[in-house]
């Protein structure tokens, strides 16, 4: 389901688009700006700060992982396309290997 | 407690709920009678019915029921396991092993003559009970009631439960020093005594009173309380010493809701002490 980073760009160097979405499994609250998630598969805790909180808000499943970064991040945090991409790329990757967040080559629709 | 001999069996009010135990024999009831002293239940609504069976030593008789099956594989030094099939909770330790089906208000432990057993049972109880009803918890905290405000203190082992309930003033109810009891009551939570008891040996007061402060213990060169830095801070320290024994999906929401919505109801705060009584001057 998660790929490594430098798997995420095509052999022309074009960043493929990756889709993400909130897995079922978890419970989630915000906090102040803060996200707190707990995995009831093992109950382990995550707290994401206010840009990763905008990533997992947006993780519909059909919004491409760009869009919402140049959406949600660029837009609002004031950071350069290309480093919240590799911030997005890392956040997505490490949530993904708990579980806790799906990733995929394609929308991901409700069956996933 | 009420007990009745003929019948045999106690009521255990613990939180405002009781569980009502059907003993094996005499020395059983006294036993559980003894320990459960001041917390007497009201056996017409109580919450559930155990019936408990003595295990001999080692279990020598194999049937079909899974759960006959299950004492005979039950390893003494097995560690708590709670599952969930259909309705059915199992419950498990290397000595006993239960079952719970709340719909039916109904339950069964297999153990020893000892008391430890029940009491680990009421405790994975009563935190299925709370989770299942929402806005509650058994929290890793001593605690107590001062000026009708009650107080609590958390931390792991080691963190100074037991130190600090020593140090309470004549003027302070203690709670308990290990397991505190917590509800959900209007805006706010209540805090009850529990008859779980760390090395204080000793049950708490059987009454309960609106939650002011949650402390988390920390021993140091002196006496100050601390603001904690984000909410999500309070709530990782507090979900860190709840009680929860069951990796069930909806159970885990559950308790996990509760304890965020206790941190953004209930003040928490850093306290740092030194074993000495002064301390008890900033709690009122």
């Amino acid at each position: 389901m998660s790929e490594p980073m430098n798997e995420a760009m095509s052999e022309q160097g074009e960043r493929k688009q990756r889709y993400v979405k909130r897995s079922r499994t978890v419970a989630a609250r915000t906090l102040g700006d803060e996200t707190m998630i707990m995995s009831a598969l093992d109950s382990s805790l995550f707290t994401l700060n206010e840009t990763a909180s905008a990533i997992w808000n947006a993780a519909d499943g059909v919004t491409p992982l760009e869009q919402i970064v140049e959406q949600r991040v660029c837009a609002d945090f004031a950071v350069e396309t290309e480093e919240a991409m590799r911030d997005a790329e890392e956040l997505v990757n490490n949530l993904a290997q708990h579980g806790i967040l799906m990733v995929s080559d394609s929308p991901i629709g409700e069956a996933v | 407690m009420t007990a009745t001999a003929e019948r045999l069996t106690a009521d255990i009010g613990i939180g405002g709920m009781t569980v009502r135990l059907h003993v094996p024999d005499e020395a059983f009831l006294r036993m559980v009678e003894d320990r459960y002293a001041g917390f007497p239940g009201s056996g017409d609504d109580a919450e559930c019915d155990f019936d408990i069976e003595l295990l001999p030593e080692r279990p020598t008789e194999i049937d079909s029921v899974g759960m006959a099956d299950r004492d005979a594989e039950m390893d003494p030094d097995e560690d708590v396991r709670v599952w969930r099939e259909g309705e059915m909770w199992n419950l498990t330790r290397g000595d006993f092993c239960a079952e719970w089906n709340p719909a039916e208000r109904r339950g069964r432990i297999r153990q020893s003559m000892n008391p430890y057993s029940v009491d680990c049972v009421l405790r994975i109880v009563h935190t299925l009970a709370l989770a299942r009803n929402g806005g509650g918890f058994l929290v890793h905290a001593a605690s107590a009631i001062r000026n009708g405000k009650a107080f609590l203190f958390s931390g792991v082992s080691g963190a100074g439960k037991t130190t600090i309930s020593r140090l309470a003033p004549g003027d302070a109810t203690l709670l308990t020093d290990e397991i505190s009891y917590v509800r959900r009551a209007g805006e706010g939570y209540v805090a009850y005594g529990t008859p779980f008891a760390g090395e204080l040996a000793e049950p708490g007061a059987n009454v309960q009173a609106p939650i002011d402060t949650l402390f988390l213990l920390a021993q140091g060169p002196e006496n100050r309380i601390t603001e904690i830095a984000s909410p999500s801070e309070a709530a990782r320290a507090l979900l860190r010493n709840i009680l929860f024994f069951a990796h069930d999906a909806e159970l885990v929401n559950r308790v996990f809701r509760a304890a965020l919505d206790f941190v953004q109801r209930v003040p928490v705060k850093r306290l740092t002490f030194m074993p000495d009584e002064r301390v008890w001057e900033l709690i009122e």
